[in-house]
């Protein structure tokens, strides 16, 4: 190395040796994303419960009507891990800045991606349980009647959960409080829920207002369930879905890295 | 134990009054500043400063709240944007990916995971430093030693957050020093410290330089650490006032303190001194 030759600071520093993500950095921030939720058990217990009472409350809701549960509930068994993880994350990203941890921690040789796939990782675990949990209790204490495959309600759940992560991290970056993190929560998640096809046909909504729905994620989360609901085998559609699904979270995930700086003003 | 030892054979014992840098160090220096000058906002926080770090020193950073100290630390570790002049660090432009490994960076908000016990903050930022299950055993080690060296080993499974601040900042002093860093950058770090442990942290400060060789960067806006470092740099309004040692500024300028040396300096350099920042608390 030149050492003595002074050379201009750069502004960025990105490329050279540093890698945007080593695997067993990325499973140390996912060990340690995990660790600090294993100290706050009420969180965990409201992640793994309250999808399990709503759905509950959803089958007696419809207690007249057996086929409004069945397409309501598959749709709500991707919604769940959608929002609480959308919340989780976005909660727990801007502590890491607010705090200082993240500026401490792009000082160190980590990659942005190390991060993200950490908490990426760390919160589809958690959504995995999650999600088995409700789909378990829906089918076989509450009758849901799905034709597919549990095992592909529990994939598009995944997905859905890794969506939320994303949406989570990306705008945690546009929040100065928790207050504006949390209320991102309708700004960003109520929309696709309205335009999502739970409430009504997609098909039968405005023209602008379905245009809308053929871009937003959420849409094809819900079409992925009721792909399964409805069909023993896999379908076009049903692929269609979750191609969408895991390639919006991929891309959310992207925009997230951007959105880490390692220097900031 | 070697309190203040007053640093490496040096510069001249009465500099020119317009503190020149010191003569040319035998081995290159661990921070060199050129026309140093950040922008935050529309407010010019540094404004064109030149200096030298010499390794192996502890040098001081010292002035008033708000005068750039945090900024010019950010800088060196390379956090801070909109950086504009020269600044290398360990012969490398500062904020460059191969120092990520080489500084151990004490920000002066305790920034640790607040829900994690302190060897488990340990073990994660030693996971990123030494990633791998091959270091498994030397990260073990390091974080044992690190927490012994900040006097936290009894307090080694309580959670971050359960410690007071003066703990929880020895935590983020436990986490810079695991990689054995050869630069330390520490803001502020031993503010609301009680007396015996400010004289513990000084004599590690002091071992760190003298048996490891580690360059030392410390701010404080507390006049009375200044005497403990080897080198000061004097900090006013995002400029340097003096850049000297302890000695050669009481002498220059006549005082008995540095807190006097300080207040003369300011003087010197602008006839009328705002009111609402006087000197240093």
């Amino acid at each position: 190395m030149t050492a003595t030759a002074p050379t201009p600071t750069r502004p960025a520093n990105e490329a050279a040796p540093a890698r945007p993500l080593t695997p067993s950095r990325t499973t140390a921030t996912a060990g340690r994303v995990l660790r600090q939720l294993t100290h706050d058990p009420r969180t965990i217990a409201l992640l793994l419960i309250v999808p399990v009472l709503l759905i509950t409350l959803l089958r007696y809701v419809f207690d007249g009507s057996p086929e409004t549960f069945d397409s309501t509930g598959a749709s709500l068994l991707g919604i769940f891990p959608l929002i609480t993880m959308f919340l989780v994350t976005s909660i727990a990203t801007l502590r890491e800045r607010t705090s200082g941890t993240l500026e401490r921690l792009l000082a160190l040789p980590l990659g942005k991606g190390d991060l993200i796939a950490g908490y990426a990782l760390a919160f589809g675990a958690v959504a995995v349980v999650q999600a088995a949990l409700a789909t378990a209790v829906s089918i076989w204490l509450l009758g849901l009647d799905v034709i597919g495959s549990p095992w592909l309600l529990l994939l598009v759940a995944l997905l859905d959960a890794l969506l939320g992560t994303a949406l989570g991290l990306f705008v945690s970056a546009f929040a100065a409080s928790e207050f504006q993190a949390v209320q991102f929560m309708p700004a960003v998640i109520f929309p696709q829920l309205l335009l999502c096809g739970l409430f009504t046909p997609r098909e039968a909504m405005h023209p602008v207002l379905e245009a809308i729905s053929n871009v937003l994620p959420m849409s094809y989360a819900v079409d992925g369930m009721d792909q399964v609901l409805h069909h023993p085998d896999i379908t076009g559609d049903f692929v269609r879905d979750v191609a969408v699904v895991a390639g919006s979270a991929l891309l959310v995930l992207c925009l997230g890295a951007i959105t880490l700086r390692r220097r900031t003003p | 134990m070697m309190n203040y030892e007053p640093g490496p054979p040096s510069a001249g014992p009465t500099g020119p009054p317009d503190a020149s840098p010191p003569p040319a160090p035998p081995s290159p220096p661990a921070i060199e500043a050129r026309d140093l000058t950040v922008v935050r906002g529309t407010r010019t926080v540094l404004r064109a400063l030149d200096f030298t770090v010499r390794p192996g020193s502890i040098t001081g950073l010292l002035g008033p709240s708000g005068c750039g100290k945090t900024t010019l630390m950010r800088a060196v570790v390379g956090t801070q944007a909109k950086v504009t002049g020269t600044l290398d660090v360990l012969g490398h432009p500062a904020g460059d990916p191969a120092l990520r490994h080489r500084i151990g960076y004490v920000t002066q908000a305790p920034s640790v995971y607040t829900d994690l016990t302190v060897r488990q903050n340990l073990d994660y930022f030693a996971a990123v430093l030494h990633p791998g299950r091959a270091h498994r055993a030397a990260r073990r080690d390091a974080v044992t030693r690190a927490i012994g060296d900040v006097d936290l080993t009894s307090h080694a499974d309580a959670l971050a957050g359960a410690l007071s601040g003066g703990q929880r900042s020895r935590v983020l002093l436990a986490v810079a020093l695991l990689g054995t860093p050869a630069l330390l950058v520490l803001d502020e770090p031993t503010v609301g410290l009680d007396p015996v442990l400010r004289r513990d942290l000084w004599d590690l400060f002091h071992r760190l330089a003298a048996d490891r060789g580690t360059t030392l960067l410390i701010s404080s806006h507390v006049m009375d650490e200044a005497e403990r470092c080897h080198r000061l740099l004097l900090m006013r309004d995002g400029r340097i006032l003096a850049d000297d040692t302890p000695d050669a500024l009481r002498r220059r300028t006549g005082t008995e303190t540095v807190e006097d040396a300080f207040l003369q300096l300011v003087e010197a350099t602008s006839p009328t001194p705002p009111p609402d920042q006087e000197a240093s608390r």
